[in-house]
């Protein structure tokens, strides 16, 4: 029996808007994926205690705010710190084409951005988890 | 290569939370080189305190649980939560929310939260939950809180899963007992009623009692006679703190009288049956999957034609399991 | 050959039921319908066209008249004949200077209100060297700690004679007190003041999601809001009761209207219970509707929005003056319909929205940048949008005739449609006990949730076309565009200006009026503006009030439905 693929959604910083991240929870969840969402207004450090605890496969950051180029910094840097850079970081929301690049290198596996379809996030979402193997 | 299940229970036992997370994982894939390890870990636990909570929904469980938690931390005591959802019967997968309303332990690191989905399981707990308990007990938390699914029917195997059962019921839920249509009145140790600074939390209180009273489980006795455990109604209310001192103090007497009677060896002999019977019916439900898989089709088909019928079948099918 | 007055409905319906068998079927043999059935961006079915069958049970005075109740065809008798709507860009980033420019950019421009936009921290309550505030300070709006703020922001605007709009919930009041303290500081009569402030708590529960206190206390200071501006500020909206915000969280037009009325009516009793005369301050009132891309259907639903506050009004509420109950709103664009892909196309979206908003009647209409889908606008960008509004207005003139849409059997029977469908849901959420107990239990957000993600999949499956997106897909497109460059100084100069303010105020002051707006919160019965008032022209930063309250108050947590 293979284990259902569990996903942390976490909205970061002081943006409410909730849409996407509640439609992906629905979406994940119909396509047989575990999902926890962290609720709104949660801090890095917060995001990352829970990603560690519930050891997820994928760590979904939701971000319209435009502070991703200073929040995301900060979770990769702490999921090293707990031992915990095996978490597949994925971004969703609004992001400028120019952070993309620098998103990716500090190790964003995957940006989700307005307009992708649900079927599209739950196969970008199991390529990365079967690219990943076993842990 | 990942690391090996052996080496993250020498982890574990340091006290390391990462292998904690990391075996609850591996425990709930029953891949054989980390079944191999849960018995050691079984072997090293037994120390925590375990308490299951249920009740129906919007009984305000989770956020009693995290109030709970954080009145219970300020004696220093260290504290896992095992917080139970319902997996979606169509696709399989789940929402776990009730981490959302524990969000203000999660900076805590004397506090663990793990949400875990019933995966198709009944009686409101996850298939590997109680291994779940184990981990954090090896690794070190003092009291160990169960959140069952809360769909409020039947959710009877949290008394055989804990040491101490707390029953949820809140005010304004409906005029009934709500342990009773749930048919969990029986299995509380302790009765919590929830919001108590609602004006009508009293009437709640007041029906509980005399449902206790009536006769269904009064009193606990010993061979003796003498009276072990009565089970006692507290309110509380997770909006202004309200009984959450009374009900630590209550959880605490009742992990005192079981730890030093003859009530404790009772439950713990009942709680190793339980997990004896659940561990083989899961190890044979998966070994059956695993070595019926390609033939369960044929038989299918036969069956759904009535060429051969489920009973026949089945036992073929039991006595063909490889192990 | 009858008169349309004098339309015999059996002789009509025969007369269609022939068309339907001959013409119809005839055409639909030799080619089928696009669709076995059409509905509205809101569910609604509609038919293959409408005749005066489709209006012969509306009553004539439910239509009436503009200006005169129950307002369908438009708040005023003259309507845009005597004066456009207001055009009014929402405008906000950086610090108080970095907006002001592009405030007086866009007066330049011929835009004749303003509307403030602020940044998250300011939204939520938050000075800008607070940890959460990081990387959000000055960014999606303009951020505001003090009063010193405030005035770089309407520095050499004379707020006497322009309407000014500040986009802000939570801290509504704070902010509301900022301004006053600076209208009085440059001796302005504040019965002159006019603006709106949007001050709508309920619908962040819903929708928006800023929030700081849970609702009872958060409803109180809405309260106070009104009801200080009833006494003091004659020309000043105390609050925008907004179903945009709800749109944009995903529920449907209905859904839009109807939550909204809910959250107002809830506004109007809590003031009520404060002895206030209805007609006292309703006429205050004042609303915030999207306007979304099924035309018809916005039109509609802005006539029934009128309609139905009208009713409300005069027969829940005993409203006396006409002012009371009509309906004025300001107006936006769709936001969420906006595309990355080929983003200029939402030129073509934006236009289309707005001339649905003017069709229905809107006071005041913002029409989103071309841009927006990528970050908050450019200068360039904005024109343009103003630029949609000043051609619809001075080229096409739609302005030039109040209501022509009325009387068309389609649009009136769809508005009677939304005002039925309206008073549905109102009746249900008092049966289920009311708004806030139901934004408590979340079933307004689950509606909305739902309406989300149905919307998504028929996105997915392009039964919701999206030209760009799901349809007429351009593979290899690169964005040529220049977005709005965020100054990375912005963060510096706002929290140098803040610690300087910090360091000039009288602290001990500030700490016996921060212990004196604790009384006044404490005490339902006590007014909060007059104490933040005095605080903010102390010098008093939005944290140290926002935290103060919080020690009493606490944080509001949602529940999140699915």
């Amino acid at each position: 029996m293979s284990l259902p693929i569990r996903v942390l959604l976490a909205k970061v910083g002081l943006d409410g808007h909730d849409r996407g991240v509640k439609v992906v929870a629905r979406t994940l969840r119909d396509a047989g994926m575990d999902v926890i969402y962290t609720g709104l207004h949660r801090t890095p450090e917060e995001v990352v205690n829970a990603a560690v605890q519930e050891d997820v496969d994928i760590l979904g950051v939701s971000l319209l705010s435009g502070a991703h180029m200073t929040i995301c910094p900060k979770i990769m840097r702490l999921l090293k710190d707990k031992d915990a850079e095996d978490t597949i970081v994925v971004v969703g929301g609004v992001v400028p084409d120019e952070d993309v690049i620098p998103l990716r290198d500090m190790g964003v596996k995957e940006l989700l951005l307005q307009d992708t379809t649900p079927k599209e996030i739950v196969a970008r979402l199991e390529k990365l988890v079967q690219e990943r193997g076993p842990r | 290569m990942p690391i090996s299940s052996a080496d993250l229970v020498a982890r574990l036992k340091k006290g390391d939370l990462r292998a904690a997370s990391r075996l609850m994982s591996r425990a709930e894939s029953n891949d054989d080189e980390t079944l191999s390890s849960l018995g050691a870990i079984y072997r090293a636990a037994g120390r925590a305190h375990i308490v299951g909570l249920t009740g129906v929904p919007g009984s305000g469980k989770s956020t009693l649980v995290s109030k709970l938690v954080e009145t219970i931390r300020k004696d220093g005591r260290r504290v896992g939560v095992i917080a139970i959802d319902p997996s979606s019967p169509f696709s399989g997968g789940a929402i776990l929310g009730d981490r959302i309303r524990m969000t203000n332990l999660v900076m805590d690191e004397g506090v663990f939260i793990r949400s875990m989905a019933t995966r198709g399981s009944t009686g409101g707990l996850a298939r590997s939950a109680l291994t779940a308990v184990d981990i954090l007990d090896t690794v070190g938390f003092d009291v160990i809180i169960i959140e069952t699914v809360g769909v409020g029917q039947d959710e009877v195997e949290i008394a055989k899963a804990s040491h101490s059962t707390l029953v949820v019921s809140a005010p304004g839920l409906g005029d009934d007992v709500q342990a009773i249509k749930a048919g969990i009145l029986e299995i509380a140790d302790i009765h919590v009623v929830s919001k108590c600074d609602r004006s009508d939390s009293n009437r709640t209180i007041t029906d509980l009692k005399i449902m206790l009273a009536m006769g269904v489980n009064i009193a606990i006795k010993d061979r003796g006679g003498k009276p072990l455990w009565q089970v006692p109604v507290v309110g509380t209310s997770s909006e202004t703190g309200e009984g959450i001192d009374t009900l630590i103090a209550t959880l605490d007497r009742h992990r005192d009288v079981h730890r030093t009677t003859e009530l404790g060896e009772e439950r713990l002999r009942n709680i190793a049956e339980y997990r004896t019977f659940k561990t083989a019916e899961d190890l044979l439900r998966s070994q059956f999957y695993k070595s019926t898989n390609k033939r369960i089709q044929d038989v299918v088909e036969q069956i759904a034609r009535r060429e051969l019928d489920p009973f026949t079948a089945s036992n073929d099918l039991l006595k063909k399991i490889a192990f | 050959m009858s008169t349309l007055n004098k339309m015999d409905p059996t002789q009509l319906a025969k007369q269609l039921e022939l068309w339907e068998d001959t013409e119809v079927s005839a055409f639909l043999n030799k080619q089928p319908e696009r669709e076995d059935e059409f509905y509205t961006l809101g569910g609604f079915p509609v038919k293959r066209t409408y005749t005066a069958l489709d209006t012969k049970d509306i009553p004539i005075d439910d239509i009436g008249l503009p200006g005169q109740y129950p307002f369908t065809r438009g708040p005023y008798p003259t309507m845009y004949r005597s004066r456009y709507w207001t055009m009014r860009q929402i405008a906000g980033f950086g610090t108080g200077e970095d907006t002001n420019n592009r405030f007086k950019y866009l007066i330049s421009q011929g835009q004749t209100g303003l509307s403030t936009d602020f940044d998250m921290p300011t939204l939520m309550g938050y000075d800008s060297d607070h940890p959460m505030s990081d990387g959000e300070v000055g960014r999606e709006g303009v951020a505001i700690d003090t009063l010193a703020d405030m005035e770089a922001l309407f520095d050499e605007i004379d707020l006497e004679n322009i309407s000014v709009s500040m986009t802000i919930n939570p801290t509504a009041w704070i902010l509301l007190a900022m301004y006053i303290a600076l209208a009085k500081r440059r001796g302005n009569d504040l019965n002159k003041l006019s603006g709106t402030v949007q001050a709508d708590i309920l619908k962040e529960y819903v929708a928006q999601k800023e929030y700081i206190y849970p609702i009872s206390p958060s409803v109180r200071i809405v309260r106070d809001c009104i009801t200080y501006c009833a006494e003091n500020m004659k020309r000043y909206n105390p609050i925008n009761i907004s179903g945009y915000h709800i749109s944009e969280a995903g529920s449907s037009p209905l859904h839009e209207i109807a939550f909204t009325m809910a959250n107002a009516t809830t506004y109007v009793e809590e003031v009520v219970k404060t002895g206030m005369d209805v007609d006292l301050f309703a006429p205050r009132l004042a609303f915030f509707f999207v306007c979304q891309a099924d035309f018809f259907e916005e039109i509609a639903k802005f006539r029934a929005a009128r309609r139905v506050w009208a009713k409300i009004m005069k027969n829940q509420f005993g409203a006396k003056k006409a002012e009371s109950m009509r309906l004025r709103f300001h107006c936006q664009t769709a936001a969420a319909s906006l595309t990355k892909p080929q983003y200029k196309v939402n030129i073509m979206r934006t236009t289309v929205q707005a001339l649905a908003a003017v069709l229905g009647g809107a006071q005041s209409l913002h029409t989103n940048g071309m841009d927006e889908a990528f970050a908050i606008p450019t200068e360039e960008a904005m024109k343009i949008a103003l630029r949609t509004q000043q051609v619809i207005a001075d080229e096409t003139n739609v302005a030039n005739v109040i209501d022509p849409l009325g009387g068309s059997y389609f649009l009136e029977n769809l508005t009677t449609q939304y005002e039925t469908k309206i008073f549905e849901i109102l009746e249900e959420v008092k049966e289920k006990g009311g708004t806030i107990k139901l934004i408590e239990e979340g079933w307004f957000q689950k509606h909305i949730a739902d309406f989300a993600y149905e919307t998504a999949l028929k996105k997915q499956d392009g039964q919701k076309p999206v030209i760009g997106v799901n349809k007429y897909v351009e593979e290899d497109e690169k964005a040529d565009i220049k977005t709005h460059p965020h100054d990375p100084t912005t963060a510096d100069r706002q929290i140098s200006r803040l610690q300087n303010v910090r360091a000039t105020r009288d602290n001990d002051q500030i700490e016996s009026l921060l212990n004196k707006l604790l009384e006044v919160a404490k005490d339902e019965t006590k007014n909060i503006m007059p104490i933040t008032i005095e605080l903010v022209d102390a010098g008093a930063t939005m944290g140290d009030i926002v935290e103060k309250l919080r020690t009493i108050w606490g944080t509001y947590r949602e529940n999140p439905v699915f």
